[in-house]
């Protein structure tokens, strides 16, 4: 099926995704910032099944929306939010966020200047119908070492975070 | 007028589902039929719930409205919504508000993908099992916000058992779900798929529900999956979020009127959909039983009888029943009712005995079937199991099932490494 209305979509997902993410910072309310966040990692998902990366919105709205989220919510809600709510929200770095807002924001404008001359002009052959199988085949054949690796560094930091947690194992 | 008549009829000609095919008009129409199946499903289920509890515990459940109970949904309905709504005043407004809403977006999106037959879906989308799988673990996120947002001790309790216990099983779930994908890929080409429709065609091309495949391989995966399921709706023996003796409704003791109905739903549309999962991936789906042992045109032939001889068997309950009611002229339009109501049945019975009805019908009647299997398990469990303590249910989705779920995984990866290397080279 045809694509429809893609810049549309693309600017309603952006706009969701950046009023989730100014909301995220600024309420006061901590489990009102969590809920930002969820609609943000969710019209983030949205933009991944926009670039035809089925599976990795899929896995997004999994892990991040359904799996990290709810152990924030699980302990913010054990936290008195009266306290924090009357908690100072922004400390005063503002020198560091200078640079670092300075920074992003030369990125930015480098990109947008030289972007055609850095991306490739022609938009890459996109697949759709087996996306999760040439997933798989990149992962299990080429980079089968490295995602070992990576999960070896997870199951270390499980076994880690238990050992810490407990202390008669 | 020609060309929408045109656009309409072209999907006809089309063996692929609406949402596939790209036809609105289709795919509107299958939302709609399924939103309306489903609802009056859950209806059915509170009526049934009801009844087959009452019957286990040698009670006669629901007589009152209606003849034998059977319009007592509607008047809960009504209930229902005449209810006054309250909110608590310390509530936070937005978030109570958002809880059921989020709840109930979640339980009916994943029906979208729900194969009731090779066509008879909405869509079919590449990663449909993760998309099920993704959005239903999205409705712990409304519970929790119901919990919290009420601003009360038993419903943040409720909500902190709930969110524990789902994050829990969802992983030993997800283990079972992988070890049956797996079996997807034992074809000439060696890649698996994660689209529902193409889960069941694999069985299909297969020869084997996975339930039997490497016996018992799959056995023990759809085990561990219809464990846990019952966890991941909150149903007893699980229901330790809601558990009546210990914290009044858990975590929707503050909701009332339209937004308790809208969990209700909520939870009886998760039943359902956690069950199409379970079909999907070992009961063979829309596939009718004994296909290889009763295989041929003769017996094709004779398991399409099924859906009209079963609304015919129906009829004749109603009958029945309808002779045995009390003979009072107060009973009089109950009666009437239920003979009507079994008129209804016994008409549908026969229009899909017609040949081009029952052809089309089969697959939706044998999904339907195997789903309605589950939901009586579900209040078999309630009549029979006594609730779980919280650290035995942790026990045993963190002991018990999550190894077990690995050890499955292993093993089907080598059984069928072996097949395919070995066996079948």
């Amino acid at each position: 099926m045809a694509p429809v209305a893609t810049p549309f979509f693309f600017y309603l997902l952006s706009a969701i995704m950046l009023i989730g993410g100014i909301a995220v910072i600024t309420r006061k309310n901590p489990v009102h910032s969590a809920l930002a966040l969820i609609v943000t990692l969710l019209a983030q998902a949205s933009i991944y099944l926009m670039l035809y990366a089925p599976f990795v919105a899929g896995v997004q709205i999994i892990l991040y929306a359904g799996g990290i989220m709810v152990l924030f919510l699980f302990v913010i809600m054990l936290v008195s939010i009266d306290r924090s709510m009357k908690e100072r929200q922004f400390n005063s770095q503002w020198v560091v966020g200078m640079i670092a807002a300075t920074a992003l924001g030369g990125l930015f404008i480098a990109v947008y200047t030289k972007g055609t001359s850095i991306f490739p002009d022609h938009a890459l052959a996109v697949v759709e119908d087996n996306n999760t199988q040439e997933v798989a085949k990149v992962l299990y054949g080429q980079y089968m070492f490295a995602f070992e690796i990576a999960s070896l560094l997870l199951l270390v930091a499980i076994i880690g975070a238990v050992v810490m947690a407990k202390k008669k194992i | 007028m020609g060309a929408i008549i045109q656009y309409i009829s072209s999907y006809l000609s089309s063996d692929k589902t609406p949402g596939a095919a790209g036809n609105m008009f289709w795919a509107l129409v299958y939302i709609m039929l399924v939103f309306g199946g489903l609802s009056v499903a859950v209806i059915a289920m509170n009526w049934l719930e009801r009844k087959i509890l009452a019957h286990m515990q040698v009670r006669l459940g629901p007589m009152r409205v209606g003849p034998h109970g059977l319009l007592q949904p509607i008047a809960d309905a009504i209930k229902l919504l005449l209810k006054e709504d309250i909110m608590p005043a310390e509530a936070d407004g937005f978030v109570f508000w958002m809880a059921p809403l989020i709840v109930v977006l979640a339980a009916f999106t994943v029906f979208v993908v729900v194969p009731f037959g090779p066509t008879h879906a909405i869509t079919d989308m590449n990663i449909g099992i993760l998309f099920m799988l993704g959005v239903s673990s999205l409705s712990v996120l409304g519970i929790v916000m119901a919990g919290w947002a009420s601003n009360s001790h038993y419903p943040l309790i409720g909500a902190l058992r709930s969110s524990a216990q789902m994050v829990s099983y969802e992983v030993a779930m997800g283990l079972a779900v992988v070890s049956a994908i797996l079996m997807t890929s034992l074809n000439a080409e060696g890649t698996g798929t994660l689209s529902m429709i193409g889960i069941v065609k694999a069985q299909l091309a297969q020869h084997e529900w996975f339930i039997f495949k490497f016996f018992p391989l799959g056995l023990v995966a759809f085990f561990i999956f219809a464990v846990a399921m019952v966890a991941e709706t909150n149903r007893a023996p699980f229901d330790l979020a809601e558990a009546e003796s210990e914290l009044t409704a858990g975590f929707h003791t503050e909701y009332s009127g339209f937004r308790w109905s809208l969990f209700f739903l909520a939870e009886y549309s998760a039943m359902i959909a956690v069950s199409s999962i379970a079909v999907t991936l070992w009961l063979g789906g829309w596939l009718r039983p004994f296909p290889n042992m009763l295989s041929g045109t003769p017996w094709d032939q004779i398991f399409s009888l099924f859906p009209g001889v079963t609304f015919l068997f129906f009829a004749a309950i109603c009958f029945y029943n309808t002779v045995r009611m009390p003979k009072h002229p107060l009973f009089r339009i109950q009666t009437i009712g239920l003979a009507g109501f079994g008129v209804v049945l016994g008409l549908i019975g026969l229009v899909l005995f017609v040949p081009a009805v029952s052809v089309r019908v089969q697959d939706i009647f044998w999904f339907s079937a195997k789903v309605a299997g589950f939901m009586y398990l579900y209040i078999w469990y309630r009549g029979t199991f006594p609730r779980y303590r919280f650290d035995q249910l942790m026990q045993m989705g963190w002991k018990v099932l999550l190894p077990m779920g690995l050890g499955v995984l292993i093993l089907t990866a080598s059984v069928a490494l072996l097949q395919q290397k070995i066996w079948h080279p």
